[in-house]
C-alpha cells in the first residue's frame, strides 16, 4: 500500500535535486487484492450445480435459497429453474411459489425484472405445473 | 429485579395467554404452544422477507385432510387445483410477501395519543394560569410602560445600535 507513495516521493525528490522535470513512469499495478474475482457465469454455474444435486435435501434447498436471497442480486432464470426443479424433486410446491415471491420482492423498485424472469421460466412453470403468485391471487392483499 | 420478574410473569399470563393458546390457534399452529412461551431452543417458523424458506413449516401437525393433500403434492402438480395450491402454500407459510410488507395504521394511534397528551398538558397549563398564578406585576401595565419608555428615551438607552437609536429626537417620534 505504501509502495507507490514511496515511488512517487523518490521520483519527486530526484526531480527537485536535479531541478529539471522528470516524470517517472507510473507503476503499472494498483494495489488491489490478488484474489481471483468470480465471474458472473461462474457464480451462476456454481448455483445451478448446487440446486441440480439429484438427492438434494430440504435443508440444503432452504439454506441455498436463503443464502441466495441474502446476496445483493436477483438470481438468473437458470438458477431459479434449477431451484424450482429441486422443489419438484422434494415434492414442495409451497417453496416453489415462495421462491417466485421472494425474487419479485428482491427486485425492489425495478418492476421489469420479475416479468422477465417469469417469461424466461414459463416453460418450466408449465412443465412442472407451478402457478405464479399472481395466478393464485396471492400478490394482492 | 423481583418486581420486574413478577411483571413479566403477569404480562405473560395477562396478555400472551389469550393470544397464544386459544384452542383454535393451537390447532392451527404447528408450533408447540402448550408451554406459554415459544421455545427458542427448537427451530421456529418466522415470517421474514430475507428468509423465504423458514426452518419449519407453519403448520406441523397435519390433520388427515391436510395429509392427503400432502400426498397429492407428490404427484404432478398440474393435477392440483388452485385452491389446493393455495392451501399447500398456507400450510408452509403463514404470511405471503405482500402480507408481510403490509403496513399498519398504528401511526395514527400513536399520533393521536401524542396529541391527546399534549392537549392534556395544555389544559393543565391553562388551568394553572387561571387558578394558580396571581396578577401580573403593575410594572407591566400600559401606563407604567409608557412612562418607562419615555424615561428610557430621556436617558438615551443604547444610543448607537439599540433603543434610543430608533427614536428621532428632532421629530420626536420613532424612526
Amino acid at each position: 500500500m505504501f509502495r507507490p507513495v514511496v515511488r512517487l516521493s523518490t521520483s519527486g525528490v530526484r526531480s527537485l535535486t536535479r531541478t529539471r522535470p522528470c516524470y517517472s513512469a507510473p507503476s503499472a499495478s494498483r494495489c488491489y487484492s490478488h484474489a481471483k474475482v468470480e465471474t458472473d457465469e461462474e457464480f451462476d454455474a456454481r448455483w445451478v450445480t448446487y440446486f441440480s444435486k439429484p438427492d438434494i435435501d430440504a435443508w440444503e434447498l432452504k439454506k441455498g435459497m436463503n443464502t441466495l436471497i441474502g446476496y445483493d442480486l436477483v438470481p438468473e432464470p437458470k438458477i431459479l429453474d434449477s431451484a424450482l426443479r429441486a422443489c419438484r424433486r422434494l415434492n414442495d410446491l409451497a417453496s416453489a411459489i415462495r421462491i417466485l415471491e421472494a425474487v419479485k420482492d428482491k427486485s425492489g423498485p425495478h418492476k421489469d425484472i420479475y416479468p422477465y424472469l417469469i417469461q424466461e421460466l414459463q416453460p418450466t412453470l408449465i412443465e412442472l405445473g407451478i402457478s405464479t403468485p399472481e395466478d393464485l391471487g396471492m400478490d394482492i392483499l | 429485579m423481583l418486581t420486574s420478574r413478577a411483571l413479566v410473569r403477569g404480562l405473560k399470563s395477562g396478555f400472551w395467554r389469550p393470544l397464544s393458546s386459544t384452542s383454535s390457534v393451537q390447532a392451527a399452529h404447528g408450533k408447540d404452544m402448550s408451554p406459554d412461551v415459544l421455545d427458542p431452543s427448537v427451530p421456529q417458523y418466522n415470517n421474514r422477507l430475507d428468509t423465504p424458506l423458514s426452518d419449519v413449516p407453519f403448520v406441523r401437525n397435519l390433520n388427515s385432510e391436510q395429509r392427503q393433500l400432502k400426498e397429492k403434492e407428490k404427484e404432478p402438480w398440474t393435477k392440483l387445483t388452485k385452491e389446493e395450491k393455495i392451501a399447500l402454500y398456507r400450510l408452509a407459510h403463514e404470511l405471503t410477501y405482500p402480507e408481510m410488507r403490509r403496513g399498519s395504521s398504528e401511526w395514527k394511534t400513536v399520533l393521536g395519543g401524542v396529541f391527546i397528551f399534549l392537549g392534556f398538558s395544555g389544559m393543565l397549563v391553562w388551568w394553572q394560569r387561571i387558578f394558580v398564578f396571581g396578577e401580573v406585576p403593575h410594572t407591566l401595565s400600559d401606563e407604567w410602560v409608557e412612562k418607562q419608555t419615555q424615561r428610557m428615551i430621556d436617558m438615551r438607552i443604547n444610543p448607537v445600535g439599540g433603543f434610543a437609536y430608533h427614536w428621532d429626537y428632532v421629530k420626536k417620534q420613532w424612526k
